[in-house]
């Protein structure tokens, strides 16, 4: 830029701070905001019942009742609905994994005629909302009488087209060498997809997994439709009707169990965090 | 080669294989990758293929699910759809859900993503936090929403009360429940726009800056003829999945609404749901669901088309 008027060198030092500062008050509120949801529920799950009716607001509670936790968990089977989810979210996500795998591999390292108009089948499934297929995938369950089952709420979920897109994007940058080298030693494909394909592409593999994690685990239409029985049930469902079952449970006590719910996938996002915002970013996630 | 083929081809496939001129390792092959496919092929026949045929089916009848099987009635179910009040306030409900959300994330999102593409302290402290709320579970920040929407106790009231404003009754009014859940997908979408603009940000090669600064521009001009056209791309997709997310939304609404009151929040996926698993009216959900499958293929080929004359690369 063209000054037209002499700046001094502290005025330029002025300018940069003044800019710094403003960015950081910027990104604190919005931080801020952004956050306040996570605080309020937190801070309401420990309340007592005449703090929760106050207005405006107490921030933080006199005392905090973890007893609050304790009543949630006994007004329903809580421990039911965590077994559930966790038996179906990893059922889920290792069968998605294997089966994206196993396809992937296949597109990425085996000859076979018309091997690319077969892939673009794959692809156009993504083109079909899974929530158009509701009430079929509903009947055809009923016929294989998987209604209220685990095997029915995982399996109409872990065909995989994104997974065997991602995958072999990934398989198709490891140099063939290192596969003739395992060819040599009479390595099949399988003993290649387990040894050099899945170890060499870990880091793809691991954010794929992270992110089948958080959609399993959030699931909530189709466990809602093919489950009816409230050991069958898995969290996000069981705490929403346990707020509907229950009329005394006040709103400490549905913080608390949300809290209770949204525990691990904050641990995981916090754990993970950098991996799948950048696995975001890298445009490896659309939608 | 010796090695030993995956599945042992039966006595004809042989046969015929021979026949094609194929070798015996040719043959082992093409039978390992059928193997290999064979899963995921199956799964995407049975639960994604097969649904969109049987609910094309299923959208020409009326059943309960209960009787034996479905009755054919023609188009009737399509008649009545077009004549359905509530079939098109649930795809206004939709539209305005959509375009509300992303006009507003759309703007927020490319200012927080301008603001953290320097070098600042904290930087993935902010960016993290800001992107939090992207992948809670649904059900879950549902109630906390709910709860902050309480016209009497909840913490929005806070902020009204500061400037002397009243609370509406956020999920009681139906004037208030679709700004609701704009401020709620606000909330939760606004990370994910904005990670994906700082990307786009960060793509941009810092020469195409240097050499317009030669030329004398400031940084409005730089914005507008620069950032803005080569972010263009990224605008797109976002608004495209955004429409395409709204239309998919259940589980906020489903909690926070049940789609009233009056279906001022109903939303498709919603009514899909509710046709068929609360009012038994399966072959009514069907056609909607042939609907959203048409809806959702004419705004793919509509962005590919589209993104190509307008979008400068």
């Amino acid at each position: 830029m063209l000054a037209s008027r002499p700046v001094t060198h502290s005025q330029v030092i002025i300018g940069r701070v003044i800019s710094r500062l403003a960015s950081h008050a910027v990104l604190i509120f919005a931080s801020i905001v952004i956050g306040l949801p996570f605080f309020w529920m937190v801070s309401t799950s420990f309340k007592s019942d005449t703090e929760v009716g106050l207005f405006p607001p107490v921030w933080i509670p006199a005392e905090l009742l973890w007893e609050n936790y304790a009543r949630v968990w006994t007004a329903a089977p809580f421990d039911m609905f965590y077994l559930n989810s966790i038996i179906t979210t990893l059922a889920g996500l290792i069968l998605e994994v294997l089966i994206g795998a196993l396809s992937a591999y296949a597109f990425a390292r085996i000859e076979f005629p018309h091997r690319d108009a077969l892939f673009l089948v794959v692809l156009a499934t993504m083109m079909i909302p899974g929530e158009m297929a509701i009430v079929p995938n509903y009947l055809t369950l009923r016929d294989l009488g998987w209604i209220n089952t685990y095997q029915g709420i995982v399996i109409p979920y872990v065909s995989s087209a994104f997974g065997c897109f991602l995958l072999r994007q990934a398989f198709l940058s490891i140099p063939q060498d290192l596969f003739d080298a395992a060819r040599m030693d009479g390595a099949g494909h399988l003993r290649m997809l387990a040894s050099i394909a899945l170890p060499m592409t870990r880091p793809v593999v691991a954010t794929f997994a992270l992110f089948l994690f958080i959609a399993k685990w959030n699931a909530y239409l189709w466990p809602l439709i093919v489950t009816n029985t409230w050991n069958m049930r898995t969290l996000p469902i069981g705490l929403v009707l346990v707020r509907e079952a229950e009329g005394t449970l006040g709103w400490q006590h549905v913080m608390a169990a949300s809290l209770l719910v949204l525990l691990p996938i904050l641990v995981v996002f916090f754990l993970a965090q950098r991996q799948i915002i950048e696995g975001i970013a890298r445009g490896a996630v659309k939608g | 080669m010796s090695r030993a083929p995956l599945i042992k081809p039966t006595h004809r496939l042989s046969f015929l294989h021979t026949a094609l001129g194929l070798t015996h390792y040719q043959r082992a092959e093409r039978l390992t990758f059928l193997a290999l496919i064979a899963p995921n092929f199956i799964l995407f026949g049975v639960f994604t293929f097969w649904p969109l045929i049987y609910n094309f089916y299923l959208s020409f009848t009326k059943w309960n699910m209960i009787t034996p099987s479905p009755t054919w009635i023609g188009l009737d179910n399509y008649a009545t759809l077009i004549q359905d009040p509530i079939f098109w306030r649930v795809l206004w409900n939709t539209v305005y859900l959509a375009t509300g959300s992303i006009t507003i994330r759309l703007v927020l999102a490319l200012a927080l993503a301008l603001v953290l593409n320097q070098k600042l302290a904290g930087r993935d402290v902010y960016r993290a936090i800001i992107f939090s709320p992207t992948f809670t579970t649904g059900a879950a920040i549902a109630l906390v929403w709910t709860w902050i929407f309480h016209k009497d106790l909840g913490l929005l009231r806070l902020p009204l009360s500061w400037v002397g404003l009243p609370s509406p009754n956020w999920l009681a009014d139906v004037n208030w429940t679709i700004p609701a859940l704009i401020i709620v997908t606000i909330w939760r979408g606004l990370g994910y726009d904005m990670v994906i603009f700082l990307a786009g940000l960060q793509g941009i090669p810092a020469e195409l800056y240097e050499a317009a600064r030669v030329d004398g521009a400031g940084r409005w001009s730089l914005f507008r003829h620069i950032t803005l056209p080569l972010l263009s791309p990224i605008t797109f997709f976002l608004v495209v999945t955004s429409i395409i997310g709204a239309l998919q939304v259940f589980d906020i609404v489903a909690v926070m609404t049940a789609g009233g009151p009056m279906n001022s929040s109903k939303v498709y996926v919603y009514y899909v749901y509710e046709n068929a698993f609360k009012f038994f009216k399966v072959g009514y959900a069907a056609a909607l669901s042939i609907v959203l499958f048409i809806i959702t293929l004419a705004i793919t080929i509509f962005q590919t088309r589209l993104s190509r004359r307008w979008v400068h690369y």
